[in-house]
């Protein structure tokens, strides 16, 4: 007997029991199911949830790839601060890549591992079907940590994020906050220490502390907010040869991934481009304030709000954000006007966030979380305009 | 003054199978059935019991909530089964034919000469009320209510819809007895629409305001007319009337008969030759696709493949649809079917499926869903393909969780379960929204009459 034949013999006694959804979920996974339509539309198009998700998972790839390079190159070259005068040439390494196996592949593994079996318990208890939202999730989680995040922290994180970011709702399509991100803020908030500073953002400069192997560990905005001079290039704040989180520091390559979200639909370009317009208009405001001489050289914001608008969105995780947070359908607005307001506040209130909270210079994803809980709101008044029309048309008819 | 229509969000579905302009006849069937779920929202009181005789046009059950609407048997014969479900709810009346027709004679009627109420009266004596809907809640048309305007459609943007101009050939004088007769029926306008370049009967008919259409599907659907001609407000009703009920209608008036006998399209992959024959209203099923059809592993449908009705080959033809449509059935897993790249289904969207790139290309779609269903995810799809201005998914929301306020300001009465058929046929969450909308203006019809 064939595979199909038998897992569908398997799928068939499963039926009805608790242990169905964990079983059918493997079993989807594998073959997109024999379910025939009935009661409504007689055919339905091709894409389905997985298939979408799928999608966004690919276009995450690039970075994830690029991310475990630059675990390494930041590593060596913190140490070795000349590898940094010929970039290319010290980048595509298999040194890099071997700190990037060892350091991020295990977040990669741990994020799915403990989500989907969160995901699994509550679709066993709950009985519902296992749902995809996840393999999105566990692929964003591990680009948005530092590289020397412990596992036991990012356990406890993925537990926490996914029960109270989204099983507590009712699961993919109920939540209200982006569970990636909810799971950011968790670590952020429980384990600041190891989240912020100018320590934990490259490989093994945390464990070198006091040591005379010291080396730096600080990003861009911490720099910056510090008003220190940075010693990188536009070019390598484009390219990503930057400390950072994994997998957000190559610009170049998260625009890549935008554009494939662009052509294959999935991914809303209203709240891409509108996020990178918010940014630059709160970064062109910033430097006209600079320019203006309000402030001065000596105000502890000077450093950030003197950054050039355009440095604002290739630096930190904005363009991440922008792309792969602020998209996700389920906590961003629904409507097309909504998608607009809400893009472009996420971006104004980050670069915002990171010119006024120097202790933590990254804005993006309390930003996101915070126009997640307004998304709704956005989304009355704009659904209220077209309830008005609706009135406004009845009352000439009857005046 | 006409208004020409255009529609730019929609989505044609190109489907393998359509109909060859030949036209046969079939041989009439010896059982005929009609089925009082064709016409939503009624509850029939039977009037022919088991074992009666009726002439065609007899009645053979009203309606509970009005005993003047006759639903008419389409042929004479002999009551042999009333088939009943649960609660004695009942599925279907079958008659057994006469081998010669013998008609009801209701006499000829000039329209011209008769008042709103004569064409009214005229109309429910001779089965003929059921033909004319209403908008809101999409059922049978309440008499006692007076339509602003009303709407016949006369361009088919569906699937695979039979062609108009083919079906109404020759129909002139029928739908122009019948025009007559329903412009009798409102204070306000008839709006007839046809296509662009359409040389259809109805664009030459008088007494109405002709509107051409162009775009894709859903521009055929006759609330999107309605929407751009003269949408529907609370408290308002506009009526709605098929062009085959029309011709029906027409040549109730010419000739006095009630003659159900009407061109149907067999459209579809799972025929062999897709055409067009000729049968009377509730016909055996099978008696239509004879020879005709493959019937290995096959979905025969009422209608099209976005609003019609699931029958089997045992089945009858309903009361009102002038398409049968057969395509595979898809009770088959496919093996990396999420994520491997497609290119022999259509989507909308790019995600590894290629259906964009050959926008002309002709699919042969199955029955299979393509995914299970899901909590909605994805937004600003359904705008696409939904031209009424109206937020879909935020309708359907509040269609789920029932709350009629917000079913009724967010635009519930402008629609029709058909006009979600696209954003169904789309939704990667693979949601019913043609249940939800049904079910939803059920409620409505219920609770705010």
């Amino acid at each position: 007997m064939s595979l199909k034949q038998n897992l569908h013999n398997l799928k068939e006694k499963y039926k009805g029991t608790k242990m169905a959804p964990a079983f059918n979920a493997i079993h989807t996974f594998l073959y997109l199911p024999n379910e025939v339509t009935h009661g409504g539309t007689h055919i339905k198009a091709a894409d389905d949830l997985k298939r979408t998700m799928n999608i966004v998972i690919m276009a995450l790839i690039p970075c994830l790839l690029f991310g475990m390079f630059n675990a390494g190159y930041q590593h060596y070259a913190a140490i070795d601060g000349s590898l940094r005068t010929d970039v290319l040439a010290n980048f595509f390494t298999w040194d890099n890549l071997w700190i990037g196996i060892i350091k991020v592949l295990p977040l990669v593994i741990v994020s799915y591992a403990v989500g989907l079996i969160v995901e699994f318990i509550f679709a066993v208890i709950k009985g519902h079907e296992v749902e995809e939202g996840y393999l999105v999730t566990g692929m964003l989680v591990p680009l948005i940590v530092p590289v020397d995040t412990p596992l036991w922290m990012l356990s406890v994180a993925v537990v926490f994020g996914v029960v109270i970011g989204k099983e507590v709702f009712g699961g993919t399509g109920m939540n209200i906050l982006n569970p990636a991100l909810t799971i950011r803020a968790f670590l952020f908030f429980a384990y600041p220490t190891w989240m912020s500073g100018d320590k934990v953002w490259v490989h093994d400069a945390v464990n070198r502390v006091g040591t005379p192997d010291a080396i730096s560990g600080e990003t861009i905005l911490g720099s910056y907010a510090q008003n220190q001079e940075v010693i990188y290039s536009n070019w390598d704040k484009f390219m990503g040869f930057i400390p950072g989180s994994v997998g957000e520091t190559s610009t170049l390559l998260i625009l890549l991934g935008a554009a494939f979200l662009i052509f294959t639909k999935v991914g809303s370009w209203r709240i891409i481009v509108s996020t990178f317009i918010g940014a630059a208009v709160m970064g062109l405001i910033f430097n006209q304030i600079v320019a203006a001489d309000v402030i001065t050289e000596s105000s502890k914001f000077y450093g950030l709000m003197n950054t050039v608008w355009y440095e604002h969105l290739m630096i930190g995780g904005l363009a991440f954000g922008a792309v792969y947070m602020a998209t996700d359908p389920v906590t961003a607005s629904q409507t097309n006007k909504g998608k607009w307001i809400y893009g472009f506040l996420i971006g104004f209130i980050s670069i915002m966030i990171r010119v006024f909270n120097p202790a933590y210079p990254e804005g993006v994803f309390l930003a996101i979380l915070l126009m997640n809980v307004f998304a709704p709101t956005i989304d009355h008044y704009v659904v209220q305009g077209n309830v008005k029309k609706r009135l406004k048309r009845t009352k000439v008819k009857t005046a | 003054m006409s208004k020409d229509i255009r529609i730019k969000k929609g989505l044609d579905i190109k489907l393998v199978g359509e109909a060859e302009k030949t036209t046969t006849s079939v041989s009439r069937s010896s059982v005929y059935a009609v089925k009082p779920e064709d016409f939503h929202g009624i509850i029939p009181k039977l009037i022919a019991k088991e074992g009666a005789v009726v002439k065609a046009g007899g009645a053979l059950f009203h309606s509970k909530s009005d005993e003047r609407i006759l639903f008419a048997s389409p042929v004479s014969g002999k009551v042999v089964e009333v088939i009943r479900g649960a609660r004695r709810k009942v599925l279907a009346m079958k008659i057994a034919a006469d081998s010669e027709q013998v008609y009801e004679d209701f006499g000829t009627k000039n329209a011209d000469a008769m008042s709103a109420e004569e064409v009214k009266n005229y109309l429910f004596t001779a089965g003929c009320w059921p033909f004319i809907k209403q908008r809101p809640y999409d059922v049978v048309a309440n008499p006692n209510q007076a339509p602003k305007a009303i709407f016949i459609s006369g361009y088919a943007s569906a699937p695979l819809a039979a062609d108009l101009e083919y079906t109404l050939a020759g129909k002139e004088a029928e739908l122009q007895a019948a025009i007559t007769a329903v412009t009798k029926l409102t204070e306000g306008k008839v709006h007839v629409s046809v296509g662009a370049n359409s040389n259809s009967p109805l664009s030459k008919l008088k007494g109405v305001e002709i509107h051409k259409v162009s775009g894709p599907h859903p521009s055929g659907n006759v609330s999107t007319q309605i929407a751009q001609i003269d949408p529907i407000n609370k408290g308002e009703v506009v009526w709605v009337v098929t062009p085959q009920d029309l011709v029906v209608i027409g040549e109730l008036f010419l000739t006095g008969k009630f003659n159900l006998e009407r061109t149907i399209a067999l459209t579809g992959s799972k025929f062999n030759k897709p055409q067009y024959v000729t049968a009377i209203a509730g016909a055996a099923i099978s008696d239509l696709t004879n020879n005709n059809l493959n019937n290995d592993n096959t979905r025969i449908i009422n209608g099209n493949v976005l609003s019609g009705k699931q029958v089997k080959e045992e089945g009858f033809l309903s009361y009102s649809d002038n398409q049968i449509t057969a395509i595979p059935e898809g009770d088959d897993y496919e093996f990396f079917g999420w994520n491997k790249p497609i290119f022999n289904k259509i989507s909308t969207s790019r995600a590894l499926t290629f259906s964009w790139l050959n926008p002309k290309k002709k699919y042969d779609l199955n029955t299979n869903t393509n995914g299970e269903h899901r909590a909605f995810v994805v937004t600003g799809s359904y705008e696409n393909v939904f031209p009424l201005d109206i937020y879909p998914m935020q309708l359907l929301k509040a269609f789920m969780y029932k709350d009629l306020d917000e079913m009724e300001a967010l635009g519930g009465y402008e629609i029709a379960p058909e006009d979600f058929a696209l954003t169904e046929f789309i939704c990667v969450s693979k949601q019913p929204h043609q249940n939800i909308i049904r079910e939803g203006l059920d409620l409505m019809r219920e609770e705010l009459g």
